[in-house]
């Protein structure tokens, strides 16, 4: 588990000053005119539990990666504190330091960072390599990340010969073998195009159901964030502004801010089937399909497209909890409201549920 | 210094320079292999082989020296930034300095002859070493050295298997530099009777010898060249390797 409190990371030399005045409360932008110094992280907080996946996301420059690196203290933040797995990281010496990121972490760089000078397969042996594993069972590992990420008969090229999407499925498989707990993964699949990119994805989901890594993923994607699957946390100026799933935070955007963010996201493959069921509503008779509540919307669509017109949802334990009509399906990609019909009088104001209310909120 | 050059006045010269051009093709490419055979073979043909071969040994054990001395001190001005300050006007002085100064102190020390000479060429020829060590390493990305600490390497490691091989390029030019450097005092180390084609040189000039002051001088050239072109290509070969 990794939990962070209070971290605070600026940039530049009068470090103290732009800490006081920061604590103080003046403005970033006040701070940078006044001392020169960039403040990346204000304040963050983060919490991510054993074997769960939490993509960090916002635009340029909003501290993303810095964050990251505090987490293995690539970066030292200037105040704050992070425990991971229930050591305190800060208080660590350098040995321990070196230790604990041989064992824990796994990193994957926005900017690849391979080694020009050794083969692929010497690159991706390196986190072995400086454990002290045995040359075999190193290459073992390798070849077997390699594989994993499609690189398989590319073992002795350098990466000067790769081409961009290449390396970073060098640099990932890299982190992969080192076979650490917990992965931190900057812009991981940035330079990957679109129909890897999913594969990978996919591939990266599938990973982490099976060997239950905790992940910290950072992009500026959101439909890759959605994709992944995990928890969000939305960064802006250094500061976290919301934090929860895609689906919460679509529901109810935070800030201005959070709310232009996702004005383009995919909302059929973010909102629930159980969230959009109208639960006052009674199941078609008859041997229709029946959907589950965890389906995204986008995977209901097929179904509802045939059959009659609302189709009834259960939950995990097989028990209907509502129906979900086409007319709801289609305000909720059209991101509007629902309207009250007056040829359905059963669907009283009282009655509605609050899905409807999390679907008008969109806007 | 001696037994060195003795024992390679004491071989036969082609059997020398077939050996020398079949290095150098292995080394650096026939074309280099080539050029080597050809200059030396002129060397030969204009009589020079024998001081040439005292001033290859004082040049080869003069940059061995330097590289000896230069890498290590090279590495620590990267590595501490209080080295650096140190060395820095240390180095700016070295190479500014009339390179005849350094004979100066040699002499009461180790007396006329080769072993002063290599001295004082030592010091005149470190500085592009140290310098180019220090910013080879100085200027290996900071993403990549960032990788390395991220999977837990240890300053050794970090050394030994991320910034040298990233800065082995910029490292080999520095020792061309030296080489080139270290040839260039030859004929100033010959004041203090180091021999070789410096004393060609100067014994040309005392005695207003054109003709063999050329020779000298252009054999000096020849084996420059040589030099240059050599560790040039092996450094080349290095960085693609
Ligand atoms: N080593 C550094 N020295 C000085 N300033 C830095 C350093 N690293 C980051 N910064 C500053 O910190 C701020 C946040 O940078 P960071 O790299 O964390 O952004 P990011 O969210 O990862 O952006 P991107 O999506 O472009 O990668 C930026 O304003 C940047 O200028
Ligand atoms: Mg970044």
């Amino acid at each position: 588990m990794i939990l962070a409190e209070g971290l605070r990371c600026v940039f530049g030399a009068r470090e103290r000053e732009a800490l006081s005045m920061l604590r103080a409360g003046e403005s970033r932008t006040a701070i940078m005119e006044r001392t020169g110094t960039v403040v990346a992280l204000d304040d963050v907080g983060l919490r991510v539990d054993e074997g769960e996946l939490l993509v960090v996301m916002g635009l340029s420059g909003s501290g993303k990666s810095t964050l990251l690196r505090c987490l293995n203290r690539l970066v030292t933040p200037s105040s704050g504190s992070i425990r991971v797995a229930g050591q305190d990281v800060m208080a660590m010496g350098s040995r321990e330091l070196r230790r604990f990121r041989r064992r824990t972490f796994g990193m994957v760089f926005q900017h690849f960072a391979l080694l020009a000078h050794r083969t692929v397969l010497q690159n991706v042996e390196f986190g072995l390599e400086i454990q002290g594993v045995a040359r075999r069972e190193r290459r073992r590992a390798a070849e077997q990340a390699l594989d994993l990420v499609g690189l398989a008969g590319w073992e002795d090229k350098r990466p000067g010969q790769l081409s961009g999407g290449m390396k970073q499925r060098a640099g990932l498989a890299r982190a992969l073998a080192a076979d650490a707990s917990i992965l931190l993964m900057d812009e991981a699949f940035g330079a990957l195009d679109p129909l890897i990119r999913h594969d990978m994805q996919a591939e990266l989901v599938a990973l982490q159901r099976r060997l239950r890594k905790t992940i910290v993923f950072v992009s500026h994607d959101l439909d890759e964030a959605v994709a992944l699957g995990g928890r969000i946390a939305l960064m802006m100026d250094g500061a976290i502004v919301q934090d929860g799933t895609a689906e919460s935070i679509l529901a109810a955007p935070a800030t201005p801010y959070v709310k232009r963010f996702v004005a383009h996201i995919d909302v059929s493959s973010v909102l629930r089937v159980a969230t959009l069921a109208d639960r006052s509503a009674t199941p078609p008779r008859g041997s229709w399909p029946v959907l589950q509540g965890d389906m995204t919307l986008r995977e209901a669509l097929p179904l509802l497209a045939e059959g009659p017109d609302g189709l009834a949802v259960q939950d995990e334990a097989g028990r209907t909890i509502g129906v979900l009509s086409r007319r709801a399906a289609l305000a909720a990609l059209a991101r509007q409201p629902l309207k009250e019909e007056p040829a359905w009088p059963s669907l009283s104001p009282a009655s509605r549920s609050p899905s409807y209310a999390t679907a008008s909120s969109i806007g | 210094m001696g037994g060195l050059t003795g024992a390679l006045q004491a071989a036969p010269p082609l059997l020398l320079i077939a050996v020398a051009a079949v290095l150098a093709w292995r080394a650096a490419g026939w074309r280099l292999g080539l050029l080597t055979a050809c200059g030396l073979l002129f060397l030969w043909d204009l009589g020079l082989w024998t001081p040439m071969l005292a001033t290859l040994v004082l040049v080869v054990l003069s940059t061995l020296a330097a590289v000896l001395v230069g890498l290590p001190l090279g590495i620590a001005a990267a590595l501490s930034r209080r080295v650096w300050r140190l060395t820095s006007p240390c180095l700016d002085l070295m190479q500014t300095m009339p390179s005849f100064v350094y004979l100066i102190p040699a002499i009461p020390f180790f007396g006329l002859g080769a072993v002063s000479a290599c001295f004082a060429t030592v010091v005149f020829a470190a500085p592009p070493t140290v310098r180019l060590t220090a910013l080879g390493i100085l200027q290996v990305p900071h993403d990549v050295t960032e990788a390395a600490d991220a999977f837990g390497c240890t300053a050794w490691q970090k050394l030994v298997k991320v910034q040298l091989p990233n800065a082995l390029p910029t490292i080999m030019a520095g020792i061309n530099q030296t080489i080139m450097l270290a040839l260039s005092m030859v004929v100033i180390a010959a004041m203090i009777g180091a021999g070789g084609l410096g004393r060609e040189v100067w014994t040309a000039i005392q005695r207003l010898e054109t003709g063999r002051g050329c020779q000298a001088g252009i054999a000096i050239a020849v084996l420059a060249v040589i030099l240059d072109r050599v560790t040039n290509a092996m450094a080349r070969r290095m960085q693609a390797a």
